[in-house]
């Protein structure tokens, strides 16, 4: 299957440990900066509320893993499984770079 | 075989308890007869009805009767058949082959005459409390007789039922059983900084009625007038049983028992205060314990014998620690006094200065538990140390009795730690330390300490500090970032807690906007957005109606906001508008409008001051004594969008009939002709609670002052999410440490609180007009970085009874 990469913004837009949402077709996409200037996108659909707001999550840290919390109820998914450490859930990952300050982020 | 108790009470109670645990083929079959309606309850802590505990709260039998007891409740033993071994009651007969006495004391009330008159009470039973309770409802004042551990008790209670208190105590100083003159003096000294008379060295001679008033007449010069009388003048013996039937009673009263506990019928044993151990009574809950131990021993065949006890005590009364232990006098005595804290200690020394013997300690006993232990040895570090205030770091012996109640030892507390108790509660369930008055659960926490078992105070896995620690960090080290702060003091990149608390820390501090810079990325979902998050991922939008006034056009302005952008709209009980249902990109263009036609963020998103709730107030209400809705108006604009540990609700009320309901809120305030009466602490929630009155008739000046301190205070020393409420419950004193530190000033920190709130006030601007000024901030308000105005696909609406509401989103969980 080849990647198909679509332009979401620029780079310097993003706030470092903050999210934002991209609509990429129909699928919605929260996307991440960690402090460290790398990048994550996971699904925006918070599994537990069904209400599309994980981009709208604190960003911090598990132990040595990257993690949202949902600011619905507050379990943490980590950025870079999608695993959700705190409920039997799981989001989508979506593989995601920066191609001349733009960010891009990978669908199906 | 039968077992006959007469008497539920601490002691008794403990018997049947320790025999069940014991008795473990079922040997005896145990009748209890008991005069109070109630089971036992925990008399040690019977004050504690004063400060809303319930009967519930207070018993000492949860889990019910152990099986194999028959507890008749109601039932006062009237006579001993010794000859037929058989026990009488109103009821019937009950016949014994072995029985216990544990009917406790009566309280003394000297002979004077006119003490039972109506308005006269005692100070012994729950019943005696809730009579007393319901008798001060609506008086004004009220006299203790007795300055002993009890007399100072009630007048705590008088006290907290709002009565003008004052004391009697016939020695020439108060607890003249603990404190030698100087102690005593130094007791007198912080209970008259609290508005209580004391009168030392007279007593009661006469009580005569006068209306509803009663006139108190004392061997002097002096005669006091009051509303009603407490006695807790010390308490007798209750061997009037023992003496009808013939049973030996001491010279001083008691019923006479040797060391294994029996009586001069070697069927008969007595326990508890009721008991003069070789002819000696103790006043104290832990010595009965220890007799009902024996007695447990010997119906099961032991030989275990009462070797006396320790009579030391640690206590608080009227927030004052007071100690005592040991002999209080010896050939050496060295004293500490420093009248300006309030503090007084003395330790009892041989005169080679090489025993310590006892001591006293009052203003502060931290170095308590260290010195009892030490009584009999060398004092254990430097003595002047022990004299001035605070504990010095000295190990505990092995042996040294960390709970004095129950009897159990340090080793005994590390044995449960060892086993595998890891906090307070385990270790209580496991040796029954810290379960009675609990004064030890310090001591225990410091042992849980360590013993390495971490007691967590940590605020997440992040920060091993809390955040009163993170609060005085960034206050006194200047931090301005999270990032600077996990740095130094942290480790990890934060999480949903600390990062919010981090932010409101910063914010009460006063950091500017609180989506400036890095503060944007810290901030939780509802402060990011300036609004409230719902269910389906919109928001609602509060603006700010101070002391819920507002003029007919902006009532207008709110309705065709909701109108033109589809809102669902409800009147909250804060006294304001709740506008339901807005997506992330249309909150500019909402507050656009409103902040076009003079409104304001409400903070109904912020841990921050939400309303000031008013009625109407002297200016339309005829009942009205003072302009509610003036000061509720300036009370909300002075405190808007402060940072808290928590949400902060007030009210003001023009009256007495308390319209607004200002004793459901954090500080509530009710108008009285003089001015103004302020409560503190209360909340409505999970777990109602009433506030407390804190200040009386007091000026506009007085109250906003004293807001701005309690406000401030609360601010840098409260927990992440802890309401006024619990945080006046934690501080230790309560209200009473409240008042020290914010009316009294005795930490020297009022000038600083008051700078605070200055600084506060001074920077205000609003939020929302901020954002809509600054693209930068502005720019975060999209539905989607890539098309920003186009809205989440995924909201759905209904309708239901004329308004928008959300349609139900599928979830998928497991
Ligand atoms: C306000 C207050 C504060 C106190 N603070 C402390 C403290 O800080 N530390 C401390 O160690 N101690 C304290 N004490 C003392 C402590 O409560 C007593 O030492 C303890 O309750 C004694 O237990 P007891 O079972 O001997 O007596 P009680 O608890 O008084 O029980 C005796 C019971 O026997 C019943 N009874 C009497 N006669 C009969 C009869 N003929 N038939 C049936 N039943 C009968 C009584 O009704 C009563 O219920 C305090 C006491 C009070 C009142």
């Amino acid at each position: 299957m080849t990647v198909v990469w679509t332009p979401v913004c620029r780079f310097a837009d993003l706030l470092a440990e903050r999210g934002v949402a991209a609509l990429i077709g129909d699928a919605q996409v929260a996307v991440f900066r960690l402090h460290d200037d790398r990048l994550r996108a996971i699904g925006n659909r918070d599994p537990v509320s069904g209400a599309h707001v994980l981009s709208r999550g604190v960003v911090g840290s598990r132990g040595d893993r990257a993690v949202v919390a949902s600011p619905m109820h507050k379990q943490a998914y980590d950025l870079d499984t999608g695993e959700c450490l705190d409920a039997d859930a799981r989001v989508p990952v979506f593989p995601i770079r920066v191609r001349g300050g733009v960010v891009e982020v990978g669908t199906a | 075989m039968r077992l006959v108790v007469v008497g539920n009470g601490m002691v008794g109670q403990r018997l049947i308890e320790a025999l069940a645990a014991r008795d473990t083929d079922g040997r005896w079959s145990v009748t209890v007869l008991a005069e109070e309606h109630r089971r036992a309850y925990d008399r040690v802590r019977l004050s504690a009805y004063f400060e809303g505990a319930t009967a519930e709260d207070l018993t000492l039998a949860p889990a019910g009767v152990p099986s194999g007891t028959d507890i008749r409740l109601g039932e006062p033993v009237l006579a001993v058949d010794r000859a037929a071994r058989v026990v009488r009651t109103a009821a019937g007969s009950y016949p014994y082959d072995a029985l216990v006495l544990a009917t406790g004391s009566f309280p003394f009330v000297p002979p004077a005459p006119g003490r039972d008159a109506r308005g006269c009470f005692v100070y012994r039973t729950l019943d005696d409390l809730e009579a007393l309770r319901e008798y001060a409802n609506g008086r004004s004042d009220g006299i203790v007789v007795g300055g002993g551990l009890l007399g100072l008790e009630a007048a705590n209670a008088l006290r907290l039922l709002g009565l003008r208190t004052s004391v009697v105590e016939f020695a020439p100083h108060l607890m003249p059983m603990q404190l030698d003159p100087a102690g005593g003096a130094m007791l007198r000294r912080r209970i008259e900084e609290l508005d209580i008379a004391v009168h030392t060295g007279t007593g009661v001679t006469a009580i005569a009625t006068d209306g509803d008033r009663l006139r108190v007449d004392t061997a002097g010069e002096l005669a006091l007038e009051a509303d009603l009388v407490v006695f807790a003048a010390g308490v007798r013996p209750r061997d009037d049983l023992a003496r009808t039937a013939g049973l030996a009673v001491a010279e001083r009263g008691g019923i006479l028992v040797d060391s294994s506990l029996r009586t001069n019928d070697p069927a008969v044993f007595a326990i508890g205060e009721c008991a003069a151990v070789e002819g000696r009574c103790y006043g104290l809950v832990a010595p009965g314990y220890a007799m009902a131990d024996v007695v447990v021993d010997r119906l099961l065949g032991g030989a275990a014998a009462f070797g006396g006890a320790d009579t030391s005590t640690k206590l608080k009364l009227l927030g004052v620690d007071v100690a005592s232990f040991g002999r209080t006098a010896g050939a050496l005595d060295v004293v500490y006094a420093d009248p300006a804290n309030g503090l007084y200690a003395k330790l009892a020394l041989t005169d080679d200065a090489g025993t310590l013997l006892g001591g006293i300690l009052v203003g502060d006993a931290t170095a308590y538990g260290a010195l009892r232990a030490a009584v009999g040895g060398p004092v254990p570090g430097k003595l002047a140390d022990f004299l001035s205030a605070g504990a010095p770091d000295v190990a505990l012996p092995g042996h040294a009795q960390v709970c004095s109640c129950n009897n159990v030892t340090k080793d005994a507390v590390l044995a449960a730690i060892g086993d595998g108790c890891g906090d307070v509660p385990a270790v209580k369930a496991c040796t029954r330390a810290g379960t009675t008055c609990g004064s030890c659960v310090p001591l225990l926490k410091s042992l849980l300490a360590e013993a390495g078992v971490a007691q967590s105070t940590a605020l997440c896995e992040h920060f091993a500090y809390t955040r009163q620690e993170l609060f005085d960090l960034v206050r006194v080290r200047g931090i301005r970032t999270f990032s600077a702060l996990v740095a130094g003091y942290g480790t990890g990149r934060g999480c949903d807690i600390c990062k919010p608390t981090v932010a409101s820390i910063l914010a009460s501090l006063g950091n500017g906007h609180i989506l400036d810079g890095e503060q944007a990325a810290l901030q939780d979902t509802n402060d990011h957005f300036l609004a409230n998050i719902q269910r389906d991922g919109t928001y609602s939008v509060v603006p700010r109606i101070p002391g819920g006034e507002i003029t007919p056009e902006r009532l207008i302005v709110i309705g065709e906001v909701a109108r033109d952008f589809g809102l669902y709209t409800k009147i909250t009980g804060g006294q304001r508008i709740d506008l339901l249902g807005a997506r992330v990109e249309q909150l500019p263009d909402i507050w656009r409008r409103l902040v076009a036609a003079g409104f304001e963020s409400g903070h109904a998103y912020g841990k921050a001051l939400r309303t000031v709730k008013s009625c109407v107030g002297s200016t339309w209400c005829r009942y009205g004594v003072q302009d509610s809705v003036g000061l509720a108006v300036a009370l909300e604009l002075r405190y808007r969008g402060l940072r808290a540990p928590h949400k902060i609700k007030s009210a003001v009320s023009g009256c007495a009939r308390e319209c607004a309901e200002a004793r459901s809120k954090d500080f509530g305030i009710i108008a009285t002709e003089q001015g103004w009466n302020l409560y503190l602490g209360g909340n409505g929630g999970f777990r109602p609670r009433h506030a407390d009155l804190f200040l009386s008739d007091v000026d506009t000046d007085t109250l906003v002052r004293t807001v701005d301190r309690f406000l401030m205070y609360y601010i840098r020393t409260a927990d992440r999410l802890q309401r006024t409420a619990a945080w006046i419950e934690g501080l230790d004193g309560g209200l009473d440490h409240l008042r020290a530190v914010i009316v009294d000033d005795r930490l020297g920190l009022c000038a600083d609180l008051d700078a605070a709130m200055a600084r506060h006030v001074a920077a205000h601007t609003d939020e929302w007009r901020d954002v809509l000024e600054d693209p930068v901030k502005l720019r975060r308000f999209v539905s989607f970085v890539n098309a920003p105005s186009t809205p989440d696909p995924s909201i759905s609406v209904g309708r239901e009874r004329g308004q928008p509401v959300p349609l139900r989103l599928p979830a998928v969980r497991r």
